[in-house]
């Protein structure tokens, strides 16, 4: 599927961050992946690994999946359920005027890095997405 | 070692380089129409009609995405369009950095219209900004009017949903209000054409939401004082 051209992206969105950030090592990234966002994770990681050592400051890195639940919102009855279990249709009102509210996401939740000064410390860095 | 908390999207790199080549078409006051399909929808051949139908009034130009050969590019001169073949490499869709290389071989120079005739697959290209202006996909009548139900993000990213071979129907068990209601459930603002490249039928209507967005495009060129 469509993984490979998600990992080359992300690799390079991840390269220019460490370049923005003075990073000289990543040692995991970690990204937020929703239940119905149609990535298969282990296919997902098998292609991060092939192709992160393409860029030497992704080369060491490990990359983790955090799995977000599927949850959808009823606009009739005003309700949230399950999307995997329940799908489109609503379980409590039979109504299709259905939205998928979480768990179609894939993005980058946080990068773990070394950076030239070699200090340990967090910060935040607000993106859209 | 430190944590840095990003928030950010698989894509940012990709979406940041697309939105600067719709800014760089807008200041050109070119239109980059993106069309999605599957293969065999008939995109090349619609296209082709399109290309000769309209090619007296726009300056259009055709990029032809796909993994391997040139068959596509060489259809579409023949009509009348400029036209330049893109090679994927393997990848299954065009991104916004293929999508400007391919522009660059092609030269925008001149042109009103250019079409991007993404790889035939109604998944990956929907994920992927190519930096165009306006996003159409095509569903030929033997594909059957599920779809919608089972790739629902390329209905919602696409201003137009063009149901193609239309002269097909009689043939087929495909329930076109089905399909409508399907769509609009998945994009309320999403206009669809129903469609024959073979007879004509449809192509009218189909041709001037392109004349009509052509126009507005080129309204939106931020003034220069």
């Amino acid at each position: 599927m469509h993984e490979m051209g998600i990992v080359v992206n992300l690799a390079k969105t991840v390269s220019e961050l460490a370049e923005e950030n003075r990073i000289i090592r990543v040692g995991s990234v970690t990204l937020s992946v929703g239940e119905v966002s149609g990535i298969m994770t282990d296919m997902f990681v098998d292609c991060w690994n092939y192709f992160k050592g393409r860029y030497p400051v992704l080369a060491d890195s490990e990359l983790c999946l955090e799995a977000i639940p599927a949850v959808t919102y009823c606009s009739s009855c005003g309700r949230r359920y399950e999307t995997v279990q329940y799908g489109r249709e609503c379980p409590y009102c039979h109504s299709g005027e259905t939205w998928l509210e979480t768990g179609n996401e894939c993005v980058i939740k946080q990068i773990e890095a070394e950076t030239e000064e070699g200090r340990s410390e967090e910060h935040q860095v607000e993106d859209g997405n | 070692m430190k944590v840095i908390e990003l928030n950010k999207s698989v894509t940012a790199s990709n979406d940041r380089d697309a939105e600067q080549l719709r800014e760089e078409l807008r200041e050109q006051g070119t239109l980059l129409v993106n069309l999605m399909s599957s293969p065999g929808s008939g995109k090349t051949t619609l296209l082709g009609r399109t290309v000769s139908d309209m090619k007296e009034e726009l300056h259009i130009g055709v990029l032809e995405a796909d993994i391997a050969s040139d068959v596509d590019a060489v259809r579409m001169e023949a009509s009348g369009a400029r036209a330049v073949q893109a090679h994927t490499d393997g990848m299954c869709h065009m991104d916004a950095g293929m999508t400007r290389r391919a522009l660059e071989a092609m030269g925008t120079g001149g042109l009103d219209l250019v079409f991007l005739e993404n790889v035939g697959n109604l998944i990956c290209p929907a994920e992927f900004d190519t930096g165009a202006g306006r996003n159409v996909m095509i569903l030929s009548v033997p594909e059957g009017d599920d779809k919608p139900l089972k790739y629902p993000l390329m209905f919602a990213k696409s201003d137009v949903l063009l149901i193609t071979k239309t002269d097909a129907l009689p043939y087929f068990c495909f329930d076109m209000d089905a399909v409508r209601e399907r769509a609009l459930r998945l994009n309320p603002a999403i206009r669809i054409f129903p469609v024959s490249a073979r007879t004509g039928e449809g192509m009218e209507e189909w041709e001037k939401w392109l004349r009509e967005e052509v126009l507005a495009w080129r309204e939106t060129v931020p003034s220069v004082s």
